[in-house]
């Protein structure tokens, strides 16, 4: 009956399947959900959505589609402050909801508009007003199944109150996340081979068995090298003052990548704005705390997998001028994008993520210099999602 | 009809409760998801309290494979046994060990299962458990039976998402994310574990615990378990009101890493921290 519902998930890119949609029409028909929309929710929610990363664009979807059922804005500020006050609900309060009269959405928003227009003063516990704890369809605190509520505690929230607050739009996976969910992207990147060098020290149950039955059942065992991740990555962080506000971000990928131990090999260094000839060894870049970055690459083979992190904003002379180097008393002989040519001769997996949203890469501050890198490198946001995207770049052979 | 509402000792949000509901009464898998120290497996004890169940608890390691859940052949022992005459041998029954799963299948009454932290386990874990879970029900291959279950138990299913579950699997569960309580609801827990609790004490502990929490350089927030240890430490030691946000003595029972420490007690200095780099 709500099928147009289990459209618009889809189309909201929840991937509700057919399967757990009956599930759904169940429980319903098992009557899981009592009359309430906010049981409805939360039925459709824990039985529909299998992430906390999509809680947020189900809210939306939920809102969307049940975006009709809102309380009425335009309530007088009197009547708000008669709802404001403690509510006292008389002895003895029971009633069967049969008695109470039915209405439908648009009756109750027209009687409401009325009763406003008519009320004068405070009510409590009656069942005509807007008021507190009676069962008038108007009001909070009180019992009529099919009331419109208005103000007070949230005794019991409405489900697109509950929707609309969007309490996980954090947990949504296009956003900028934190330092496990960086280490989870990481542990995607890897590549497994036994033929590295390393003691042997792992069993070959059937170069045992094949062995051992060469030589007529007299015991065998063969030793064989265990699988290890063979990536190697390399890491250049720009620490320049246009990255500060996104050093948040930079830290926690910085701290997944150094806690995500499956890597052969990892090396990280720093730069400002662009690399030249010198790498700095801490993100202070500061002056003698720097290798040569001819060292870089005379020492780090070209099966190391290189990952830039920056904004690749700065001024063009920095990128495409010999002595662009904006520090004072640095000068270059070879302009940046010269380096940065290097570094893809040398490392034919390479890539850059950025930390300014990709919509913006053309308008933004600094887009010339961004936009001439992006035809180097292939670039990505950094966020989980680009980190992923980024990865598959660093997997696939070209 | 078996309907959960908590237990006296463990605080449930009306969302989870329902949550628990709907999974025993379409008799599919809870899956459990939120922070470390809210309260995930303690979830399977209240319902199993509540509802007066036996709860069978299968924790899975690294290295817990789906099979060890279902049952074990002992070889050797059936080979020692042959060895020196012991026992009958030729009934292999004798041999197979049940795990878990197939101790939770074959009880008389309904238990309730947890399997915990099934993320620790290989990639591959829930899909091999698809069959077992959707039918309640293995074959052995050694004996030619097959186990099933006489009354479906509740199944509550814990992970820290480390690793993504399969697809396939997810369809199978119900789904929960257990939030952070928030101050009230932490107020009810901690009713629940110390009664009496001088007020004053807890109005500054609960300032500074979510203060602490609301800071974006801590890179591991302290939880619920933490705030009660912390608690505790609190009211043993008797230090004065005053110092506790002053001073946030036993800081360490909160914050386990040093740099969290360290840049806690800068930004209560100046009011910011420049220690995110390292």
């Amino acid at each position: 009956m709500f099928i147009t519902f289990f459209y618009l998930l889809r189309a909201r890119g929840l991937k509700v399947s057919l399967n757990e949609w009956m599930i759904l029409i169940e429980a319903l028909n098992q009557g899981l959900c009592s009359a309430s929309l906010i049981d409805f929710y939360h039925l459709c929610r824990s039985v529909l959505v299998k992430s906390e990363a999509d809680y947020d664009k189900f809210d939306l979807a939920f809102a969307e589609y049940f975006k009709g059922i809102e309380t009425p804005a335009d309530i007088p500020d009197e009547i708000w402050k008669w709802l404001d006050e403690e509510i006292k609900l008389p002895e003895g309060f029971e009633k069967s909801y049969d008695d109470f009269a039915k209405h439908n959405l648009e009756e109750l928003q027209r009687m409401l508009k009325e009763r406003i227009a008519e009320q004068k003063e405070k009510h409590c516990g009656g069942n005509y007003w807007v008021g507190t704890g009676g069962t008038s369809v108007f009001g909070h605190g009180g019992y009529n199944p099919q009331g419109i509520r208005i103000g007070g505690e949230g005794r019991h929230k409405t489900a697109i109150q509950v929707a609309s607050e969007r309490n996980f739009k954090d947990f949504r996976q296009d956003n900028i996340l934190d330092t496990r969910q960086f280490q989870l992207a990481f542990k995607k990147l890897r590549q497994f081979s036994s033929r590295l060098d390393g003691k042997k020290s792992e069993l070959d149950i059937d170069g045992t068995v094949n062995e051992t039955c060469d030589h007529a059942g007299m015991l065998r065992l063969v030793w064989d090298r265990p699988r290890q991740n063979a990536v190697k990555l390399l890491i250049l962080f720009d620490s320049d003052g246009s990255m500060m506000p996104y050093s948040r971000l930079c830290s926690a990928l910085f701290q997944a990548a150094n806690k995500s131990n499956h890597f052969k090999d990892l090396k990280v260094f720093y730069f400002h704005n662009c690399v030249y000839e010198k790498l700095y060894t801490d993100p202070y870049c500061r002056r003698g705390h720097w290798i040569d970055t001819e060292w870089v690459f005379k020492n780090l083979g070209s099966d190391y997998k290189v990952i830039f992190i920056g904004d690749g904003a700065m001024a063009p002379t920095e990128l495409m001028s010999k002595g662009g180097n904006c520090y004072v008393g640095l000068y270059n002989e070879l302009p940046g994008i010269d380096w940065l040519n290097r570094f893809i001769q040398k490392y034919p997996k390479h890539i850059w993520l950025n930390p300014i949203p990709k919509a913006e890469w053309d308008h933004t501050y600094g887009s010339f210099t961004i936009l001439k890198i992006k035809e180097k490198f292939p670039m990505f946001e950094l966020t989980v999602e680009g980190l992923e995207a980024g990865i598959k770049k660093l997997l696939v052979s070209r | 009809m078996n309907t959960f509402k908590g237990s006296k000792d463990y605080v449930v949000s009306d969302e989870l409760m329902h949550a628990v509901n709907v999974s025993i009464a379409l008799q599919k898998p809870l899956l459990i998801k939120g922070e470390p120290g809210t309260g995930k497996t303690m979830l399977a004890q209240s319902i199993a309290d509540a509802l007066e169940k036996k709860l069978i608890v299968w924790n899975i390691k690294s290295t817990t494979k789906a099979q060890d859940g279902l049952y074990l052949y002992d070889t050797v022992q059936r080979l020692y046994d042959s060895q020196f005459g012991e026992g009958d041998v030729s009934d292999i029954g004798k041999y197979i060990k049940l795990g878990k799963l197939g101790e939770a299948f074959t009880e008389e009454k309904q238990v309730v299962l947890l399997i915990d932290e099934i993320d620790k386990a290989d990639l591959e874990f829930p899909n091999d458990l698809l069959w077992e879970l959707d039918k309640m029900e293995f074959y052995v291959n050694e004996t030619k039976e097959t186990i099933k279950t006489r009354i479906r138990p509740i199944v509550i299913i814990t992970s820290n998402a480390e690793k993504e579950l399969p697809d396939a699997f997810l369809r199978r569960c119900i789904f929960h994310y257990i939030e952070f309580p928030d101050a009230e609801r932490m107020k009810e827990i901690i009713a629940v574990h110390y009664a009496d609790i001088e007020k004053n004490l807890l109005a500054q502990a609960m300032e500074t615990f979510y203060w602490i929490r609301g800071l974006k350089d801590i890179q591991k927030k302290p939880s619920t378990s933490e705030l009660l240890d912390w608690l505790q430490a609190l009211v043993h030691s008797g230090i004065p009101l005053a110092k506790i946000k002053e001073e946030i003595p036993f800081v360490g029972v909160l914050l386990k890493k040093n740099q969290d420490i360290e840049a806690m007690f800068e930004i209560k200095e100046k009011g910011f921290t420049v220690k995110r780099w390292i």
